[in-house]
């Protein structure tokens, strides 16, 4: 396609002030006889380097996403709504990432910030792509009914082709690119009405999925420039512990070696390949200085929260007089819950390519925080952010794990290319023991709980108390999350709990002597607060003498979507209907539901316990209600795979530390679930015409829940800690 | 020089012969299709077929394979059995992040070769060295039902 060379300079661009919007209309006819043999075009007064939209003479349509793609199908999201309003054809579209800019690209969620998390991307950008879509259907109606001397009510858009309905005459998008880029942008659009929506809540294909079944599709891994070398590092076995000394002369001497760099991570090694590069790393001998290590395990991290839960911490929620409550309960319930550290272990292993030259930095990244990491690496290298610029790519999962609020492997690699003084392009390639090893973990918490019944059996009291590292303090989101000591991360899905329960108090214990990074992971607080709350819920309605799902619905009131999903999944799962087991096996339902970033999931969970303790879960219902379905299939997906997610980390996941080591380093000792462990997944969707909110995280929270609830009517045993221990459940 | 035939192209590799055949792919021959994962077979992600056969190329020093007929992703469309696979993955939309379907549709192209009607049991045999992260499995599952429908 010739407009692609020049795309960048003759891109024409319309800023419409106040709500933000831009879009622009890419002229390669024109520009090229503009140009003349330069090729060169002046930019115009409203020249903007960046849009959502640009249609080519080619009837291409191509939607910049300002998100990033790392599974969670932002790109096809964005487009299929942008696509909408615009009344494109879906096959011409295609995706492109955005540049990095906070001012155009921001999160609208998240001030002026670029960055994707907090399953945002639908919810912050829909009436933006809607708005760009309409508006560029409206300059393309203009345009036409100028050409054909006709009112632009007798115009209609369908599938990328621009009509009369008085006469046969028509014109693609394509045709009308040029003379719509001539015509002034509307102040103001009327969107759909829903009910005329075309490619929202159809069925609109991934736009990601022929180059992801190819081999085309790139990530950073990917990424060769020339010249370019590849960096393994030597990491220090514990956080907190610097490098000494370092004798780099066995692996200076291995083949392919270029440089032996000193760097605040560790040491580098420098190669032309990545298989010498590694070789070199291996060869390596350095001392590390341990005085500042973190030197704790993670039985002692846990005995120490233990100690702390013995105290009231920071309130994070106080209804009616919970004391009072508990002094007057007939019958008190209560249950501690452990959970440990979680690596993302994204199957990309982070990585990152840095090329610094005399104008500025260039990164290539899965890049999901992009006006953070650019802040940090122009500060490193003295630049403006501006000079550093950003290439999304796509990214092999992520989890949370790109949007590092320290920008630590991002910034591993700008330093390495620092310490060369840019010589050459630099990939830094973390091996999946550098990733694992690496920190930044789902925090480790431990949770203790008590319920208060009445004289009546009623439910009157609720206690729950939180001892957790903060994800947020020190970051830059900290003013945003953290309030009076409470990060607000640590206790979302406990503070929020939905119940009508008359008398709560939450509280908080914040330990700031653990040294081991923490980070979001996928579903954030909701992770760790979903479980302790749904599974302690089911032990209090046993103790009660209460179905599971008729207790929630009792104190469901003024949450209705809550109840909604709540009762389609137990609907959907046959609710009450005894399963079948076969000999020696024991068989159980379990049910959970949570609200988090806004979406609400219920899911029934079907498991068999073996006589060995082994669990198999069967089937999981779910229920969904994430507002309007942009893409149902996409949710569906994102569903699905959110239950082998939390599957994962209930079955297996745990990082542990002894004496501040970490004692996993790949998926043998870290093992996400295989193909033969994943469950039949049902998933369900609420019809709603309500604003779409965010899907990529809410499958998971309440799947551990619903299967140990599962497991519990199976056993009668209720499990306090994740991963599960089976041994817990011989028969 | 290590000689070995790639995609069907003969290749002369100049590298050391402990080099993993996945880094002679993606950093000598820039195939990088081909994934990455773990560098001790146990993710899959780089899976590849050896004389039809697959292998991971993480752990398969490329010296191992002088003379042998090497097949990666980019080439699995030559294949009827890789294109129908592709075609159901596809219709499907299996993947998410993609990382690791490389290896997933390399894995489920040599089960359908020599199987045409797998059950639920052969699938998971044949696909149990394949992790994906996202956990796009009901799906993995399903494209390789609905390739066998295709190819019968």
């Amino acid at each position: 396609m010739s407009d692609i060379t020049i795309e960048n300079l003759s891109r024409r661009r319309f800023l419409q002030g106040g709500a933000g919007l831009t879009l622009g209309f890419c002229l390669p006819v024109m520009a090229a006889a503009a140009a003349g043999k330069s090729g060169v075009v002046a930019p115009t007064a409203s020249f903007e380097p960046n849009a959502f939209l640009r249609i080519g003479s080619d009837n291409s349509v191509t939607v910049f996403s300002k998100h990033l793609e790392m599974g969670q199908g932002t790109y096809t999201g964005l487009a299929t709504i942008l696509a909408d309003e615009l009344d494109a054809h879906w096959n011409h579209v295609r995706v492109e990432g955005a540049a990095a800019d906070a001012k155009r690209f921001n999160n609208t969620f998240w001030g002026p910030a670029q960055g994707t998390g907090g399953s945002t991307a639908m919810a912050n950008s829909w009436v933006q792509m809607r708005q760009a879509g309409a508006t560029g259907r409206a300059m393309l109606v203009s345009a036409a009914a100028k050409r054909w001397q006709v009112s632009a009510a007798e115009i209609v858009v369908r599938e990328g082709i621009v009509s009369h309905t008085g006469s046969a005459r028509k014109a693609s998008f394509g045709e009308l690119a040029l003379d719509a880029a001539q015509e002034a942008v509307p102040t103001a659009v009327k969107l759909k009405d829903p009910k005329d929506f075309r490619l929202i809540g159809k069925q609109a294909r991934r736009k990601d999925s022929a180059a992801k079944t190819n081999g085309t599709a790139q990530f950073t891994q990917d990424v060769f420039l020339p010249g370019m070398l590849v960096a393994v590092v030597a990491h220090p076995p514990q956080f907190g512990a610097t490098v000494k000394s370092f004798d780099a002369t066995r692996a200076k001497a291995i083949k392919g070696v270029v440089d032996v760099v000193q760097i605040p991570q560790g040491v580098a090694v420098l190669a032309t390949d990545t298989w010498s590069a590694k070789k070199g790393r291996d060869a390596l001998a350095v001392s590390w200085d341990d005085s500042k290590a973190f030197k704790l395990g993670t039985d002692e991290i846990f005995a120490r929260y233990k100690e702390m839960a013995k105290k009231p911490g920071l309130i994070a929620r106080q209804t009616g007089d919970s004391a009072k409550a508990f002094a007057g309960a007939a019958k008190v319930v209560s249950a501690s819950f452990d959970f440990p550290y979680l690596a993302h272990a994204a199957m990309e292993p982070m990585n990152c390519v840095v090329s610094l030259h005399a104008d500025g930095c260039e990164v290539w990244n899965g890049e999901q925080f992009q006006t953070v990491d650019q802040g940090r690496v122009a500060a490193l290298f003295g630049l403006k952010p501006e000079q550093v610029k950003l290439n999304m790519l796509y990214a092999g999962g992520s989890f949370g794990r790109r949007a590092c609020t320290q920008s630590d492997y991002v910034l591993e690699a700008a330093h390495i290319v620092k310490a060369i003084n840019g010589k050459a392009p630099v990939k830094l390639v973390w091996l999946r023991e550098d990733d694992m090893r690496a920190g930044f973990y789902r925090p480790l918490f431990h949770h203790a709980l008590e319920a208060a019944l009445d004289g009546a059996g009623k439910l009157v009291g609720w206690r729950h108390r939180l001892v957790g590292q903060s994800i947020v303090t020190g970051s830059p989101f900290e003013a945003m999350l953290v309030k009076d000591g409470i990060d607000h991360v640590s206790v979302e899905g406990a503070a929020n709990l939905p119940y009508v329960i008359p008398n709560m108090l939450v509280d908080l214990h914040t330990p700031t002597d653990i040294g081991v990074p923490v980070l979001w992971w996928r579903s954030v607080g909701s992770s760790h607060t979903a479980y302790s709350t749904e599974v302690f819920l089911d032990q209090v309605a046993l103790a009660m003498g209460k179905d599971p799902v008729a207790l929630r619905l009792e104190m469901l009131g003024g949450h209705p979507r809550h109840a909604g999903v709540l009762r389609l999944a137990a609907e959907k799962a046959n609710w009450g209907k005894p399963l079948k087991a076969a000999a020696g096996e024991r068989r159980g339902r379990g049910v959970a539901v949570h609200e988090s970033f806004n979406s609400f999931v219920a899911q029934v969970a079907e498991v068999t316990v073996k006589k060995d303790g082994s669990i198999k879960v069967d089937r999981v219902v779910c229920a969904v209600d994430c507002g309007t379905a942009i893409n149902p299939d996409n949710i569906r997906s994102q569903v699905e795979g959110a239950v082998g997610f939390a599957l994962s980390a209930a079955l297996h996941g745990e990082i542990t530390l002894k004496e501040g080591r970490v004692e996993q380093g790949n998926f043998d000792t870290y093992a996400p679930i295989r193909i033969a462990e994943m469950p039949v997944v049902e998933v369900h969707i609420v019809p709603s015409t309500l604003a779409p909110t965010g899907i990529g995280e809410p499958g998971v929270p309440p799947l551990a829940p619903a299967v140990a609830n599962a497991i519990a009517a199976a056993t009668g045993k209720f499990l306090h800690r994740m991963p599960f221990n089976t041994s817990e459940l011989v028969a | 020089m290590i000689k070995l035939t790639i995609n069907g192209k003969a290749h002369q590799l100049d590298v050391a012969p402990d080099t993993p055949l996945l880094w002679a792919l993606r950093d000598t021959l820039q195939l990088t299709g081909t994934k990455y994962g773990c560098g001790q077979a146990l993710c899959g992600a780089c899976t590849v077929h050896v004389d039809g056969t697959p292998v991971r190329a993480c752990s398969t020093p490329v010296s191992a394979v002088a003379g042998r007929k090497v097949t990666t992703i980019e080439a699995i469309d030559s294949q009827r059995v890789g294109k129908v696979v592709q075609e159901a993955w596809r219709k499907l939309d299996v993947v998410q992040c993609g990382y690791c379907q490389s290896g997933q549709i390399m894995s489920a192209v040599a089960l359908l070769s020599h199987n045409r009607k797998p059950t639920d049991a052969d699938i998971d045999n044949a696909m149990s060295g394949n992790l994906c992260r996202c956990a796009t499995y009901v799906r993995v599952r399903a494209a390789i039902h609905e390739a066998a429908k295709a190819l019968a």
